[in-house]
């Protein structure tokens, strides 16, 4: 229950700043951009076919615009998410309200967990206002269901994913713009590190591309739910959650 | 109610309080009063759980802080220094979260909130951001969010520093007001706070407890005397003479203040009063007295004395080489 009211205050934060309207704003803007973009791009190259039969029927909606929006949403909140976590621990210890909550009669899980599950809630919220996008596709095409639907659970794993390394970074230090930074910089790395993944080898491929946090995106936007894409996200969530309840409670003894 | 026993602290190689032991009964105010730095809010952050201790136990309300912390943390409200409050949240708001996540059920979570609002003097506000307000109005929702559980242990870190002179006397009158229901624990630096607000008194220096006590008992402990000034017109030697004879006098300084006035310091065995058989004597030899006056033992005084004395000590030692 202490969960839920920890949820109800970081929401009330998230909304009496500015943050959450200012992400809220960029993100679909540039979101929508790219939708705009893809599309008609789309609208484009079906024009085209419309003089090649044989091209036509290949042509899918879903795997033309869904799929790189899936993408492009993906690389998108990689830059947007730290900015929901980056607040979350840092400033309760900045500002020394982190002394009143853990003195508080409510267990430093049940903190972890309403905080994760506020900047969650935020970006389901988020993710709702671009089923306008799909929405427009499947009042324009015949889409079909399966793959829009898988494609929103990677990316709702993906943000997790991202939210998880967040909330964790944010717990190791005092300063936001530090929390924020690093975070960005960590989901980078965990990205790029997929390119390098053609120079090496043997198993170390494998691992590089195992590792590619947006690599696991993309089987979802092909309506292909693999659990080996779902285990890698659901492990990283539960890792960084774990490692942040370390962190937590080290506070305790390291006084 | 709060049960202290050897209790230590270490940061690295740094040992912030040092076998700290005390008890504070049910419903007594207590100042935990010492220089900065010497292990106040230490002692606070153990007894809140917010931090451990490096070893002792401390229980509260009969629960231990480290092993029992949850059902300590239900008991107590805490105000830490600097009053640490969401800036970003209005006054009810902030109230109404702090006694949901402090268990107050649904039902009677309104009530108390109202109720302690109102005891704070913070009503007129409740609709404010707290980033707004003023240090003063700040100090009292942190109080007040203390409050709100109704918690049988108060455990406030310097509750009245950085405010107003009229704030100070406010925030005084409403923790003296606590006394008997709840039990209070406050620490401070500044004297007069003690007297005027605390039945007891606990003196922490560089992180061991000096002197434990009623602010009575430690008069008598610090001060086994009690001194007189005095003020005659008058043959000055003859009088000091005089004076040496009234039995309960073990000691008079004298010193000629011009046009024949004379000031003596008088120190008696305390419990004894002199001052009668001083008048007594002045008057019969027909000597002028301009003031008789006891000196009050201020707390000022004891503290000085048992800082100063416990640095005394710990500087001989470390010339010893003991430390």
């Amino acid at each position: 229950m202490r969960i839920w009211t920890i949820f109800k205050k970081e929401m009330l934060l998230y909304f009496t700043s500015p943050v959450a309207y200012v992400v809220f704003t960029f993100f679909l803007l540039i979101l929508g951009y790219f939708f705009y973009s893809i599309f008609a791009f789309y609208n484009l190259t079906s024009m085209q076919a419309a003089m090649n039969p044989a091209f036509a029927r290949d042509l899918n909606i879903i795997d033309a615009v869904m799929r790189p929006l899936f993408s492009n949403t993906g690389i998108i909140l990689l830059f947007f998410m730290p900015m929901l976590t980056m607040r979350l621990f840092a400033e309760e210890k900045r500002s020394g309200t982190i002394e009143l909550l853990l003195t508080f009669p409510v267990r430093d899980s049940e903190v972890l967990l309403g905080k994760f599950a506020a900047a969650m809630g935020l970006f389901l919220m988020l993710l709702g206002f671009t089923a306008l996008y799909p929405g427009i596709v499947g009042y324009f095409a015949r889409a079909e269901w399966g793959p829009l639907l898988s494609g929103y659970l990677g990316l709702v794993l993906l943000g997790g994913a991202f939210l998880a390394v967040g909330v964790l970074i944010s717990s190791l230090t005092e300063n936001q713009i530090v929390a924020g930074f690093a975070t960005f910089g960590v989901l980078l790395g965990f990205w790029v590190i997929g390119w390098s993944a053609d120079l090496v080898g043997g198993g170390w491929r494998t691992l590089f591309q195992y590792l590619s946090i947006l690599e696991h995106l993309d089987n979802f936007g092909k309506g292909v739910i693999d659990t080996r894409d779902v285990v890698y996200y659901l492990s990283v969530i539960v890792l960084a959650l774990f490692l942040t309840m370390r962190s937590l409670e080290s506070k305790r003894w390291r006084g | 109610m709060i049960q202290v026993d050897r209790l230590t602290k270490q940061y690295g190689p740094v040992t912030a309080i040092r076998d700290v032991s005390f008890r504070v009964e049910k419903g007594e105010i207590v100042g935990f009063l010492g220089p900065n730095g010497a292990g106040k809010t230490t002692a606070m952050r153990i007894l809140s759980c917010f931090m451990p201790a490096t070893g002792g136990t401390a229980r509260v309300a009969g629960y231990d802080v480290f092993s029992q912390s949850l059902e300590v943390r239900k008991r107590i409200g805490y105000l830490p220094e600097n009053v640490p409050l969401y800036l970003e949240m209005s006054v009810a708001a902030y109230l109404e979260f702090v006694a949901e996540i402090k268990g107050v059920g649904r039902s009677e979570r309104k009530r108390r909130v109202a109720e302690v609002m109102d005891r704070c003097d913070i009503a007129d506000v409740q609709q404010r951001l707290i980033g707004k307000l003023s240090k003063g109005y700040r100090q009292r929702v942190g109080l007040a969010q203390a409050l709100v559980n109704d918690p049988d242990v108060l455990i406030l870190d310097e509750p009245t520093i950085g405010l107003d002179p009229v704030q100070i006397a406010e925030i005084r009158a409403l923790i003296k007001s606590l006394a008997g229901q709840h039990t209070v624990i406050l620490s401070t630096h500044i004297l007069p706070e003690v007297s005027m607000v605390c039945q007891g008194v606990i003196i922490i220096n560089r992180g061991r407890i000096v002197a434990r006590g009623s602010l009575d008992r430690l008069a008598e402990e610090f001060f086994p005397t009690s001194r007189i000034q005095l003020q005659i017109v008058g043959p000055g030697d003859a009088v000091g003479a005089a004076l040496r004879q009234i039995p309960g006098i073990l000691r008079i300084e004298q010193e000629a203040m011009g046009d024949g006035v004379w000031l003596y310091l008088v120190e008696s065995t305390r419990g004894r009063d002199v001052r009668a058989h001083i008048a007594q004597l002045v008057v019969e030899r027909r000597w002028e007295l301009l003031e008789l006056h006891q000196e009050g033992m201020s707390l000022e005084e004891v503290f000085l004395r048992v800082v100063a004395g416990e640095e005394y000590a710990a500087d001989a030692s470390e010339l010893r080489g003991e430390a």
